[in-house]
């Protein structure tokens, strides 16, 4: 008795199992990641470079303002190539530069900082480097210009002095 | 055009024969003396047929016969004979043909080297083989033909997808569907012995040959698969937790833990429910596989064309297998709950069979994280993604364990319960805790769980090592695929603590340096070849000895179809592999350039070679 109520069970079992993928195919979706085609900027969570303090990128990046979050790493040579365009550029106000720290030593980030000045309002960690997969980044430098949460444009390795007059004509 | 003629008629032969053989082994089912020689000619003519259609789709992929659809689809003048060879098993029409042609091998061999087992058994082995022999053909010829003629005759063919040009690619599925089609044979014949009622030692140990040469080519079929997506895929790592990997790992999972099941078979009469589920599930899983593979359900590199007839047909053959099985097992099989035996609580029995329950929840969860999107996508229409995380945190809690019970587990007596040279067993386990505790020590890797889990490994590796050198201990088979075994693990998890990664954007003639590695991007050649041009790169990378290392790392682009793919360069040494792959960065100058440093990559490939050597000896060892 009890063993033909489990060879019954079994039968029922698969069976759904049976119907789930029988509908599966009939969707037949191929399995793709979604492309950002409007280039909403990705969501995630990260720690404040300083504090530590866990962050949610909507604490980062506010709806109505501009951004341009720049892609560094102490042990990057280009990066230290372009912090000074960075530095200046936050010298002038307009846009806001978020810094994202990627595979870094929290030391020599600090050191790199100090030496060569501080140009970012904010900086978060990316240890292990996933948020910067989840922002379709190839490595480091690299930077990207957001409006209202929108990624307008990305500028892969170092910035220059032509990109950065690029740049603020865009923003104007 | 000749060929795809005579291989189109062959495949309808090989069909009707099947048909043949299943009347004639009902007919004469209970008068079994003639039919013996009938029924073996009559498997043997099969084969035959099934081996000239496919020799006849080889010779149209050499003469490049584009007025066959397959060949049109997956071949090109321009490509080298070698890789016009492997295109026949590299596209879906192919590979089922190949699954065709193993499928009847192999039940040839098996009623030919059959010989103390019971004329029925083999009579009802056949009759259940044959009953996936003719889905297979009926599949094939309606839903996959790789016989279909073109009119008018194309020009040139559409040419084989570049990554799957490669040698250990061209090797790969042969061998895993030797592994994939053996089960088939168990699944036969475990139901062909379930009917009868004669699961017992005698069987065990006649089935056990065919558990060891599907295990064999299995576990080769998943290392030549990893080795090739290590150095093509460029990611410089060797597994991903791809569905695709997924599938062939879970009847790799179930096939193990049916290996030891059968062990203990053969040495006492336990554990049969757990070899005939075991036996079931292998073969559907592998089954499973496929259909998860063709027919689009999941997207992968494996995914040669979404045809939704495809999958329906294999879903629903794989459901009546499973049915069928079902049914079987719960109508035929009896458990002598009488003759039930008393496990010791500390005998070998108990150790296989505690690390058969750890097999039974690695599996189960390979087969959710594989699964689960699609339930989750049926049900919810919600997409997510499983990716190594989940799998990493569910499985290596539970392997500390497992390697502690696979490094016990053999040093017990049968039944009898006495743990042999205790003092060695301890001041071993004592020696490998305080040496994992000295190596993360060392590299500051301090971390609590990596320490029990290293320690657990060379616990297994130190234990197996010793009984290489222990005359008494004679078991050498399973000492060698254990200590390969510890080897892997050691390998892996080094392998992952100790990897350094750089991955950077730079033009030509930059120079990259951080504080012990130095690349200089020197300069680029261009190189035009047959069926592709490249581009490539040339490195000069110092570590923080001074010493130097150049490398050139390509990026070719195929002219048939148009795709880039990246070579990666690597220099493999004892200790280390060095791994550099680089990759266009869209309309700019600059070449993303990743460089990797992978400690003990190569005793991953040798570890897992030892274990599939351990299979190999236990194959041959005569019997005692």
């Amino acid at each position: 008795m009890k063993k033909k109520l489990l060879s019954f069970f079994m039968v029922l079992v698969f069976g759904v199992i049976f119907i789930i993928f029988y509908k599966g195919l009939e969707d037949s979706n191929i399995y793709t990641p979604n492309i950002n085609i409007k280039n909403e900027i990705p969501v995630f969570k990260s720690r404040d470079f300083y504090s530590g303090i866990s962050l949610n990128s909507s604490d980062i990046f506010e709806f109505d303002k501009t951004y341009l979050l720049n892609i560094w790493s102490s042990w990057c040579v280009p990066c230290r190539q372009e912090h000074p365009l960075l530095v200046d550029l936050k010298e002038e106000g307009k846009i806001n530069i978020i810094g994202m720290n990627y595979k870094d030593n929290r030391k020599n980030a600090e050191n790199f900082l100090q030496d060569l000045g501080n140009p970012y309002k904010e900086v978060f960690i990316d240890l292990d480097g996933t948020i910067a997969i989840e922002w379709g980044a190839y490595g480091v430098p690299e930077s990207f210009l957001i409006h209202n949460n929108k990624i307008i444009k990305k500028y892969i390795g170092p910035l220059n002095q032509q990109l950065i007059y690029e740049m603020k004509l865009l923003v104007k | 055009m000749i060929y795809s003629l005579v291989g189109h008629y062959s495949l309808i032969l090989g069909l009707i024969i099947g048909l043949i053989i299943f009347y004639f082994s009902f007919k004469n089912f209970n008068n079994l003396n003639l039919l013996d020689t009938k029924i073996l000619s009559f498997t043997f003519l099969q084969l035959f047929f099934v081996f000239i259609s496919f020799l006849c789709l080889i010779f149209s992929f050499i003469i490049s016969d584009f007025s066959n659809e397959t060949v049109f689809n997956n071949s090109h003048t321009t490509k080298p004979l070698f890789y016009k060879i492997s295109g026949t098993w590299g596209n879906h029409e192919g590979s089922l043909l190949l699954w065709l042609l193993v499928l009847t091998l192999f039940i040839f061999v098996f009623l030919i080297r059959t010989k103390n087992q019971p004329i029925k058994y083999k009579i009802l082995t056949l009759v259940f083989q044959q009953i996936i022999i003719i889905g297979f053909f009926i599949f094939l010829i309606k839903t996959s033909n790789p016989f279909n003629y073109l009119f008018p005759i194309p020009e040139e063919g559409l040419g084989l997808n570049p990554i799957l040009q490669d040698p250990a690619l061209a090797i790969h599925p042969p061998i895993l569907y030797l592994g994939y089609v053996g089960s088939s044979i168990i699944f036969s014949s475990v139901l062909a012995a379930t009917s009868l009622k004669m699961i017992s030692t005698s069987w065990a140990s006649h089935i056990k040959k065919w558990v060891l040469i599907s295990w064999i080519f299995l576990t080769l079929g998943i290392l030549l698969g990893s080795i090739w997506a290590y150095y093509e895929l460029g990611w410089g790592g060797f597994w991903f937790w791809d569905p695709v990997e997924n599938v062939s790992l879970m009847p790799w999972l179930a096939l193990t833990t049916l290996l030891h099941c059968i062990l203990v078979l053969e040495k006492k009469s336990i554990l049969t429910s757990w070899v005939i589920i075991l036996s079931i599930a292998t073969f559907t899983l592998s089954m499973c596989g496929t259909f998860l593979v063709r027919s689009g359900i999941l997207n992968s590199v494996h995914t040669f064309a979404n045809d939704p007839e495809r999958g329906l047909f294999i879903l629903v053959f794989l459901f009546v297998l499973i049915f069928l099985s079902i049914f079987i097992f719960f109508f035929f099989h009896k458990d002598d709950r009488k003759k039930s035996f008393s496990l010791f609580w500390l005998s070998k029995e108990t150790s296989i069979l505690i690390n058969n329950w750890f097999m039974m929840y690695f599996l189960s969860v390979v087969l959710i994280g594989t699964v689960y999107p699609i339930f989750l996508d049926v049900i919810s229409s919600e997409k997510i993604s499983v990716g190594p995380p989940f799998y990493h945190k569910l499985i290596i809690p539970f392997l500390i364990p497992f390697l502690f019970m696979m490094a016990i587990g053999p040093k017990l007596k049968w039944i009898k319960s006495q743990l042999e040279d205790k003092i060695y067993l301890i001041s071993l386990l004592f020696i490998s805790f305080l040496l994992a505790f000295l190596i993360l020590k060392n590299f500051n890797q301090n971390i609590l769980l990596n320490t029990i889990l290293i320690s657990s490994a060379l616990y297994l590796f130190f234990i197996t090592l010793r009984d290489f050198f222990i005359k008494k201990y004679k078991n050498i088979s399973q000492n060698i695929a254990h200590f390969g075994f510890s080897l892997l693990i050691l390998s892996i998890l080094f392998n992952n603590l100790f990897s350094s990664e750089i991955i950077t954007n730079l033009k030509v003639g930059e120079t990259f340096q951080n504080s012990k590695t130095k690349i200089v991007f020197d300069s680029v050649n261009q190189k035009k070849e047959q069926n592709y041009n490249s581009i490539i790169a040339n490195f000069y990378i110092y570590n923080s000895n001074g010493e130097e290392d150049k490398f050139s790392p390509e990026l070719r682009i195929y002219n048939q179809p148009v795709i880039v793919t990246s070579e990666a360069d690597i220099k493999t040494t004892l200790t280390s592999d060095k791994f550099i792959v680089i990759n266009l960065v869209q309309n700019q100058d600059f070449f993303n350039v990743r460089y990797q440093v992978k400690p003990f990559m190569l005793w991953i490939w040798i570890s897992v070679i030892l274990i599939s050597f351990g299979g190999l000896i236990s194959f041959f060892k005569k019997k005692l």
